[in-house]
Order: structure tokens, then C-alpha cells, then sequence
């Protein structure tokens, strides 16, 4: 099949590019093409789901119901966690696999071409369909993102059937990306780039993706389950018909917990690219580097109950989570340990993508040790359901993995559109989100730790100053995401020319082409050199 | 280049075949639950009715366990429960009977069902149940109230450290879950269900009508 496609090429060498007009997106199967549908519909989702942040924080602006009904609230705190989980963050590092991974490992284009282009194209109608419950006289999902069983089926508002389907879609998206991404890796690397040669990104693209198989139809089971429940009259997790709810929980945080370390790993990838380049040395530890991944994609398997430690669960089971937990901590450590090394005594500059990387380092460690508090069993107890969880979990994942998301567009968009970003708009652009999220999210320990709980619209007055912070932080925050939208605009539009090797310390095979990218790249199998591998 | 896509369609297959066996492990996730629940106590499940032959059954007489009863009836469930007393003390190995009612305040027939749940979980092995309402449906006419006997023994091997069981039953709105055939069965038979045990010869005593 290939042998026919380069033969058509060779026969008009002067159109490669791509088709014209709105077909070159929806009937396209480049993986640039695909890699940029992927980064701009989470920008848009990001810019959605931050919206409905931005009315839950409005409201928890003051104590007492201002702006919204209690109902409304939950559907806004629901679906900003679906969305920016399902929508902004997985599809975001889906659009940077496309783009890099094909690069990264020398292959001219993704394993499964058309594939490709279903599994983007599935995500629109997946959401179209999830954000239009809101607009519906039922309302959206109110349940939580977790959708606890029976909130989610014997008290769900009469949507959440189009809420399953969304899942079993956006499921199915995750699902077809992961297998197009290792099949990839796995068939398509140039000659030489043998797996201990992968950058970084690539290696924990191909361990997230193995996750995402193993749990995306996990969690696929576990909606058909509620369907089955709300529809056909089933108890799986009724308890009146001999069901039970805690196992939803279970199942639950059996596809969860890999979930959010499919939301970490290709972050570590990320960052294990962007330090050496501007520290101007190899990563330090590679090899360790790898087997830390692996090792943190083990472990997420055999610690789902940390989530339910107050539901009830026997004192050797609550031991087990707490140590397997704790656990996850070695392999973490080791990689924060190499990124520092890997800055230690290097020719540090700090461009924008840096900066987002180092702050990724310092705040998502930050978010680490809140998770080691909370896998303290007795500890979990005070801490379970508060803004303290929040202030955790945020920590993680947005200076955690929207922070490497935003690095990496930083750091590969002079690749992607042959023009530099501005670095003084970048620099703030830094200094405003960095600010913002701290703002944001650090009073929500302190009032997690005095008990406010999480998932509600109104509070009791002793927290009113930590959440009147918190609102200032979050609306600064988000509208700074605003800028990264016209820097994205600005680069493409009017940027400096960008040269091939865009930073002075970039090492692998994307740098060897020209900036911008051609639009069918590495027809030919490249020569791996010592310098292009472990970037 | 041949090879690579037959190479790529192998590896596509594979990890389809990891897809499709993911699916399945989610539903088997399902009776593997109950094993884990029924091996552990987990849930603080009970078990099945349980037969008993007092001949053979040893009273341990040198202690007391204190066994509390709880009755919740869960959102959305208009009937009244109730139990005859909120606790009482056996020694292990003693049958005991306790009365719970229900009462059916609403202008419909209605079908409830009690689910049971036992802590400290430890216990869950230790607690039998020769007779419980909550092995049937409870089918009321509106209006109507109904005693329910449920007689239990704490086996006599209970842990010594356990010196108080709460066994607690959520009693469910079934109604929309229940078959037409069985409120046929219960129009047909007078006996049916957990009015009186026909199998029990003992529940005339206990059942009040």
C-alpha cells in the first residue's frame, strides 16, 4: 500500500502539500494535520471547561448563594472535570503524539493513517453531544466527574444517557489513538533507534498508551453497566436488587487511578525534553528514567482504593493501599531527583518553555507530597472530601500537566509553524499563569485542612478569605490563558523566521528537519545518530 | 515496506485482543467483587439462611455479645420500619428472635426489600441467620403493617474481642423492579413470601398478621 502512495508522489513532486479549504481538515490522514485538530480542539475545550471554573469560583467568590442555583453548581463542577479531563488534557497529549512521535522516532507519518483521523473526529461529536445536556431542561451531569453509582443512575437527571454514550466515545477515541501510537513506535522507528534510544516522550507516550488499553474499556464496562441499570432493569449497582454501589467505586477507580497517570506520564516525557535542552546537558539517568515510568504505570494498577478509604474496608486492605501507595513516591522521586540533576551545573537559560518546566518540577512535586499526605489512611480520614483533595489534585494536573502541555507548545511551535513566539509575551504569559495558579490553588490547603468540604456552593464563614484568594487567582489565571491564544496567533501569523534547530541545545530527530516542518516528513528512513538519540 | 503493514496490522490485532479482554475483565470485575466480598466480609455482607440443628449446637454461656439492631429505609421509600428493640444480648450460639415491622403509608401496593449489612466486618462469618424478611420481598397493600421475625444465632467461635455486633438493614423500594409474575404468584398464594416461611414450621409463632 505504501509502495503505491510513493509512487503517486513521484509523479508530481511539486504538490505534496496538503488539499484546500475545510477537506484538508475533516478527510485528512497526516499526522500534523491530526496532531494540530487534536491541540486546537483542547485549547477550545480548555477555554470551556476554564469557564466553568470560572462560575464555580465566581460563586465561591463570597459565602451564600450569589450567582447560581446549588443544582446548576454541580453540573458546572461536573463537567469542568470531564471536560478538562477527557477533553483539554487527553486530547492535548494525543495532538502532541501526533505531531512528535512520527518525528521523534523517524517515521513518515502514524502506523494507522485513517484510524487516525476517526479517532479525532469522533471527540467533537463526543463533547458536542456531553455540553449539550446543559442546555437541556434536565441539565448536564451533576453527579461529579467520578459519577458515583446510584448518583449517577437512580438519581440522575434524565441526560446522563447522552452522557454514557459521550464516555463510550470519547473511550473509543482513546482507545483507537493508543494503538495507533504503539503501533507505531513499535513498526515505524528509523533504522538504529532502538527502544533504549527513544527520547523520552516516546517511551512514556508508549507506557501511557498501554494504560490507556487497559483501562479505557474498563471504564467503557463500568458506563454500559449504568446503562444496563438505568435501562434494562439490571442491578449492578443497586443495592435494592442485590447490586452494590461501593463496587462502582470500585471499578471506578480501577480505570481512575491509571487515568491519572495517563494524564502525568507523557507530562514526564515532556519535561525529560525540554531540561536538557536548556540546561545544556543529557538528561541524567535515562535508563532510570524508563524503568521509573514503568514502574509508576505497575503501581497504578494495585492502588485504586486510596480513593475510598472512608467507604470501609478491612484494616489489611487499608494497610495494603497505604503502603503500595507510598510506594509510588520511589520511581517519582527518582525522576524529580533527575531532572535536578540533570540542571546541576548546566548552562541554564530560561526561556518560556523552561521556565513552564522547571515550575512544572517545583509544583508538581508540591502536589506529590499532598498525595503522600492523603495516602496516610488515618490521615485521609480528616482529609477525604475537602478542598484540601482539590488543592492537591489541581496541583498535579494543572501546574503539573496543562503547565508541561503549555511547555511543549512553547518549546516545539517554532518546529510546527517555522516561527518564533515571542519570548517578552511568553515571559508573562509564565509569570501571570505561574502567579494565578498559586493564587489559585494554595489557600485551598489551608481550608481543606480546616475542613471545607468539596462539591459545594455555599460555605461556612471562617473560610471566606482563603476562597475570596482562591476566585482572585482563578480569574487571573484564566484570562492569562487568553495570551497564550494570541502568542499562539501572533507566532503563526507574524513570528521571526525560526531556524532548524530552533534551541541551541535541542537534541533529536524533529530538529534535523526544516522549520516549519514539511507536511510529509522522513519519507526516506533518517540515520539515528549518537547526538539525535536519548533527547 | 510490505512487511512493515502486515508487521503494523499484527500489532493492531494484538492490542485489540488486550481491548476486547479489558471489556470482559471489567465485567468479571463484577463476580470477582462478590468473591472478594464473600471471602473478607467486605460490605459487611451476611450469608444465606442457615440451617441449624440445636442438638449439636454449643451455647457458649460464659459471655454476652450485645447485638444492635439498625433499620434505615433508604431515600425515596415511604414505608415506616421499625424494630421490636433497638439491641439485644445473647450468648453465641443461643437462637434469639427479634420482630421488625414494616408498614406500607402510601395509597399503593407496594414491594420493598431489606438489605442487611453487618459490622464490626469480622463478624460477618460469625453471624447466621436461620430465618430473615430480608430473604424475600416484603409485597403491602396500602395501609397495610406486618411483623417479620428474624431469628439468628452468633456462632460460639465469634472472636473474643468482638463484644458487640450492629446489624443494620436499608429497606429499598423494589416496586419497579418487580416482576409481574411474582405479584401474580403473591395474588394466588396467601402464603407467599415472607408472611410465612412455607417451609418453617416455626413461623407461625413469630409471624403476627
Amino acid at each position: 500500500m505504501s509502495e503505491v502512495i510513493e509512487a503517486s508522489h513521484d509523479d508530481h513532486h511539486d504538490h505534496h502539500g496538503p488539499a484546500k479549504g475545510l477537506a484538508r481538515w475533516l478527510f485528512t490522514t497526516n499526522h500534523k494535520d491530526i496532531g494540530t485538530l487534536y491541540l486546537w480542539f483542547s485549547f477550545l475545550m480548555l477555554l470551556i471547561g476554564g469557564t466553568l471554573a470560572l462560575v464555580v469560583r465566581a460563586e465561591l467568590f463570597q459565602p451564600g448563594l450569589q450567582f447560581v442555583a446549588p443544582e446548576f453548581f454541580n453540573q458546572m463542577t461536573t463537567n469542568h472535570g470531564l471536560i478538562m479531563v477527557f477533553g483539554a488534557i487527553m486530547p492535548a497529549f494525543v495532538g502532541l503524539a501526533n505531531w512528535l512521535v512520527p518525528m521523534m522516532v523517524g517515521a513518515p507519518d502514524m502506523a494507522l493513517p485513517r484510524m487516525n483521523n476517526l479517532s479525532f473526529w469522533i471527540l467533537p461529536f463526543a463533547f458536542g453531544m456531553l455540553i449539550s445536556t446543559l442546555f437541556m431542561e434536565a441539565g448536564g451531569p451533576n453527579f461529579g466527574w467520578t459519577f458515583y453509582a446510584p448518583l449517577s443512575t437512580t438519581y440522575a437527571p434524565e441526560t446522563v444517557t447522552f452522557f454514557i454514550f459521550g464516555v463510550h466515545m470519547m473511550g473509543a477515541s482513546s482507545i483507537m489513538g493508543s494503538i495507533n501510537i504503539i503501533a507505531t513506535i513499535l513498526n515505524m522507528r528509523a533504522p538504529g533507534m532502538t527502544l533504549m534510544k527513544m527520547p523520552l516522550f516516546v517511551w512514556t507516550w508508549l507506557i501511557t498508551a498501554y494504560l490507556l488499553l487497559a483501562v479505557m474499556p474498563v471504564l467503557a464496562g463500568a458506563v454500559t453497566m449504568m446503562l444496563f441499570d438505568i435501562h434494562f432493569g439490571t442491578s449492578f449497582f443497586n443495592a435494592a436488587g442485590g447490586g452494590d454501589p461501593v463496587m462502582f467505586q470500585h471499578i471506578f477507580w480501577f480505570f481512575g487511578h491509571p487515568e491519572v497517570y495517563i494524564m502525568i506520564l507523557p507530562a514526564f516525557g515532556i519535561i525529560s525534553a525540554i531540561i536538557p535542552t536548556f540546561a545544556r546537558k543529557p538528561l541524567f539517568g535515562y535508563d532510570s528514567m524508563v524503568y521509573a515510568t514503568a514502574s509508576i504505570a505497575f503501581l497504578s494498577f494495585i492502588v485504586w482504593a486510596h480513593h475510598m478509604f472512608t467507604v470501609g474496608m478491612p484494616l489489611a486492605g487499608q494497610l495494603f493501599f497505604m503502603y503500595s501507595t507510598m510506594l509510588i513516591a520511589v520511581p517519582t522521586g527518582v525522576k524529580v531527583f533527575n531532572w535536578v540533576a540533570t540542571m546541576w551545573r548546566g548552562s541554564m537559560t530560561f526561556e518560556t518553555p523552561m521556565l513552564f518546566a522547571i515550575a512544572f518540577v517545583v509544583l508538581f512535586t508540591i502536589g506529590g507530597f499532598s498525595g503522600l499526605m492523603l495516602a496516610i489512611t488515618p490521615v485521609d480520614y480528616q482529609y477525604h472530601d475537602t478542598y484540601f483533595v482539590v488543592a492537591h489534585f489541581h496541583y498535579v494536573l494543572v501546574p503539573g500537566a496543562l503547565f508541561s502541555i503549555i511547555a511543549a507548545v512553547y518549546y516545539w511551535l517554532p518546529k510546527w509553524c517555522g516561527r518564533m513566539y515571542d519570548e517578552r509575551l511568553g515571559k508573562l504569559h509564565f509569570w501571570l499563569s505561574f502567579i494565578g495558579v498559586n493564587v489559585t490553588f494554595f489557600p485551598q490547603h489551608f481550608s481543606g485542612l480546616a475542613g471545607m468540604p468539596r462539591r459545594i456552593p455555599d460555605y461556612a464563614l471562617q473560610f471566606a478569605d482563603f476562597n475570596m484568594v482562591s476566585s482572585i487567582g482563578a480569574f487571573v489565571f484564566g484570562f492569562s490563558q487568553l495570551l497564550l491564544l494570541y502568542i499562539v496567533i501572533k507566532t503563526i501569523r507574524s513570528g521571526q523566521p525560526a531556524t532548524d534547530r530552533v534551541w541551541e541545545g535541542a537534541h533529536g530527530l524533529e530538529w534535523t528537519l526544516p522549520s516549519p516542518a514539511p507536511y510529509h516528513s522522513f519519507t526516506e528512513p533518517p540515520v539515528v545518530t549518537e547526538a539525535d538519540a536519548h533527547s | 515496506m510490505g512487511t512493515e503493514t502486515t508487521n503494523i496490522g499484527r500489532t493492531a490485532l494484538k492490542l485489540c485482543l488486550i481491548v476486547v479482554g479489558m471489556f470482559g475483565f471489567g465485567f468479571a470485575l463484577v463476580p470477582l467483587y462478590g468473591l472478594l466480598c464473600d471471602i473478607t466480609g467486605l460490605g459487611g455482607r451476611t450469608g444465606g439462611q442457615y440451617s441449624y440443628d440445636p442438638a449439636e449446637t454449643r451455647v457458649d454461656q460464659s459471655r454476652l455479645v450485645k447485638v444492635n439492631f439498625i433499620t434505615n429505609t433508604n431515600g425515596g421509600m415511604p414505608w415506616q420500619f421499625w424494630s421490636e428493640k433497638g439491641g439485644v444480648r445473647v450468648h453465641p450460639g443461643e437462637l434469639k428472635e427479634v420482630l421488625f415491622y414494616v408498614k406500607n403509608t402510601t395509597e399503593r401496593r407496594m414491594v420493598g426489600q431489606a438489605v442487611p449489612s453487618i459490622v464490626p466486618v469480622s463478624a460477618t462469618d460469625y453471624f447466621h441467620k436461620t430465618e430473615c424478611f430480608c430473604f424475600n420481598h416484603q409485597i403491602l397493600e396500602p395501609g397495610e403493617e406486618m411483623a417479620m421475625p428474624m431469628r439468628f444465632i452468633v456462632d460460639a467461635e465469634l472472636p473474643k474481642n468482638v463484644q458487640s455486633i450492629s446489624l443494620s438493614y436499608g429497606l429499598f423500594d423494589v416496586t419497579a423492579l418487580t416482576s409481574q409474575e411474582e405479584l401474580n404468584a403473591f395474588d394466588g398464594n396467601p402464603d407467599y413470601g415472607a408472611r410465612s416461611g412455607p417451609d418453617d414450621q416455626n413461623s407461625a409463632q413469630g409471624a403476627a398478621e
